[in-house]
């Protein structure tokens, strides 16, 4: 078998924002076809770690690189990197006055090769069609701010996608549609060797792996990357024992897990 | 006609430079999409036909010979003695038009006004009136634009609107000028009872200086919307208002403007007056700078004589965030894609009850120039 290639290369990534070191000595490779769960309690800097990887320019790196099929991303814009194949759906996106939603999902199409059709046809299964001429994100509910999250990402049909806490404020229903959809998304019924999509999904409950099916989990803290593992292992860890006890015990099984990769 | 080539020949339509200025301040000169056609070139009339029964359409001096009792529409609500500019325009050889739908007649497709500049450094001198009869409705496009290559000129334009008792009327003025010529509106509505007046107005290229504050005077249960779209480039000055006095119990206003600096100034006046019972006025202003040059003001103004009056103004200027900037380069936009897009969608208003064809008028007009703006 045909061994893939590293799709992301996070490298020794340390970030700042005002002043205040958000992320120290991160490392993270994900091959092509690997989703990652990414845990971590409040503020530990797991949405600073997307923001670096998409390239919000409020959180410019202070060192390390990131590496995108092959290709240092680090000095390129956003739009630049979205067209290498990245894509982002944000914990908590900012409401864009005047720009409609199927304005944004027109251009997400183009990008994504997707036709008029397909936008209806996916606004409908994500029960937006009500929404498509309000702005992003004006006056959209929690949950439709998830949801229209994903079809965006849906339209954009990228190869590497990450979803900040998806699963959110997201009611019973809604979750197992989310669950579909990312499933969809990542190409999680499609056999592990032909899968092509890879992605890094952030959940604090874990309900959305209960629909994706993740391969590893990750615990971010205090800015670094703590544990690594099977992700159901490690979220049974963290509710029985905290974030500290699942850490703990994640050194003594791999005491040198900072050279692990 | 003079002898020689007419006026409507000298406009020169068939070039496409004219023809586009032409499109540009929404006038097609195409009978099948207008009601009635007034082209007035510097102070001659060029045409003045109406295809329709319903409307009258002809210039000021014609229907000030053809109707005597117009001697109680002209110079009625605006003051001939305002200012020099007043003055100036109060003279013989004014011109203008006058554009009337008879009572209870309903006009879905719109009349079209121009008042083109052609000779350079010229003072055109306007004065219109605007009458919507009893129960009527009547949509105009009044687009004033100056000839290519014409930089320099003055235009004076004193605009008297009368809206009689449950009367609809829609005026929307698209000016595309030119970088030295000055503009001097003069203008003012009566609406009557249960009467409406949408006044719109969009002006997005470069021009010296515009000055008005149009003001109208609401009856009983009447209603004035206005909108207006701005945009003032680099070494343009342009000083818009506007008033609505509530007179009748039960009126209304609105007054919405949409202004964006790229370099230029903008003054953007509202002044909302309540003076009876059980009326409302809101007043929205909102400015986006473009550039560190230029300059946005705003000076909303509510003034209640009445107890019972419900007056709010909401006014917000800025530059356009960069979040926003930022999520939209994450959908693959480029920086100057999402800037566009977010310039297009603050200079998109909702307009209430404004006909579609109107809208796309707009709609078009802005995007003939918002490619400059990028
Ligand atoms: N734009 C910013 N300005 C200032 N501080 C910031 C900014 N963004 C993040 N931080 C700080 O960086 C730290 C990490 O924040 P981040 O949003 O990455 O946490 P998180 O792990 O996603 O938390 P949560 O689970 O609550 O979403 C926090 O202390 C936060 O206050
Ligand atoms: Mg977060």
């Amino acid at each position: 078998m045909k061994s893939k290639g590293d799709v992301l290369r996070v490298v020794n990534l340390g970030l700042k924002v005002d002043g205040k070191t958000v992320l120290q000595n991160v490392n993270l490779y994900i091959k092509e076809g690997e989703t990652y769960a990414l845990f971590g309690p409040n503020g530990s800097g797991k949405s600073s770690l997307l923001s670096a990887i998409i390239g919000n320019p409020t959180y410019r790196i202070s060192s390390g690189r990131i590496i995108f099929k092959g290709q240092e991303v680090t000095p390129l814009p956003t739009d630049e990197r979205i067209k290498l194949g990245m894509g982002i759906a944000f914990q908590t996106p900012p409401r864009v006055s005047g720009v409609k939603l199927i304005d944004v999902l027109r251009f997400c199409a183009k990008i994504g090769n997707r036709s008029e059709e397909e936008i209806y046809e996916f606004a409908k299964k994500l029960k937006l069609e009500d929404l498509l001429n309000r702005p992003v994100n004006q006056g959209f509910s929690g949950g439709e701010v998830k949801r229209s999250e994903l079809l965006q990402l849906l339209l954009l049909n990228r190869d590497f996608v990450m979803f900040d806490e998806p699963d959110s404020g997201v009611d019973l229903e809604n979750i197992s549609l989310i669950g579909e959809i990312i499933r969809e998304i990542l190409q999680r019924d499609t056999e592990a060797e032909k899968r092509k999509k890879s992605g890094i999904i952030i959940t604090h409950t874990g309900n959305i792996l209960k629909y994706v099916d993740a391969d590893y989990g990750v615990i971010l803290y205090k800015g670094r990357i703590a544990c690594v593992g099977n992700p159901e292992d490690i979220l049974n860890e963290i509710s029985k024992n905290g974030y500290e006890g699942c850490i703990n015990r994640c050194l003594r099984e791999f005491p040198n897990l900072n050279n692990l990769k | 006609m003079s002898e020689g080539i007419s006026k409507f020949e000298q406009l020169e339509i068939e070039k496409p430079e004219v023809k586009s200025r032409l499109e540009s301040v929404g006038i097609e000169l195409d009978p099948s999409k207008r009601a009635a056609s007034f082209v007035q070139v510097d102070q001659e009339t060029a045409t003045a036909s109406s295809f329709l029964e319903s409307v009258e359409v002809m210039s000021i001096k014609d229907a000030l010979e053809k109707y005597e009792w117009l001697e109680d529409y002209y110079w009625k609500i605006v003051d001939r003695n305002q200012d020099d500019y007043t003055r100036e325009a109060d003279s013989k050889d004014v011109n203008g038009y006058f554009i009337r739908s008879l009572p209870g007649k309903k006009v879905d497709i719109p009349v079209e006004a121009c008042l083109y500049l052609k000779k350079a450094k010229s003072r055109q001198k306007v004065h219109n009136i605007i009458i919507a009869e009893e129960g009527s409705e009547l949509n105009i496009i009044s687009g004033c634009t100056s000839h290519p290559g014409v930089t320099s000129g003055m235009h004076l334009g004193i605009s008297e609107f009368y809206v009689k008792k449950d009367a609809k009327l829609t005026f929307t003025m698209i000016h595309s000028w030119a970088s030295d010529v000055e503009v001097r509106p003069r203008s003012a509505a009566v609406v009557e009872e249960n009467g409406i007046f949408i006044s719109n107005y969009v002006l997005m290229n470069p021009v010296k200086l515009v000055q008005m504050y149009p003001t109208a005077y609401v009856e009983k249960r009447g209603t004035a919307i206005f909108s207006s779209i701005i945009v003032a480039l680099e070494n343009s000055v342009v000083d818009s208002g506007t008033r609505a006095i509530l007179k009748g119990e039960g009126s209304s206003a609105e007054i919405v403007s949409r202004t964006i600096s790229k370099g230029g100034t903008v003054i953007a006046r509202g002044h909302i007056a309540g003076e009876a019972p059980e009326v409302k006025g809101h007043l929205e202003c909102r400015g986006l700078m473009l550039s560190e040059e230029g300059k946005i003001l705003a000076i909303p103004e509510l003034e209640a004589k009445y107890p019972n009056v419900d007056l709010s103004h909401e006014a917000a200027i800025g530059k356009i965030a960069e979040e926003e900037i930022f999520y939209l380069q994450s959908r693959g936009m480029s920086k100057d894609e999402a800037i566009a897009a977010i310039i297009r969608g603050f200079l998109e208003v909702d307009i209430k009850g404004i006909p579609e064809i109107l809208k796309k008028e707009i709609d078009r007009a802005i995007s003939m120039v918002e490619k400059d703006l990028f």
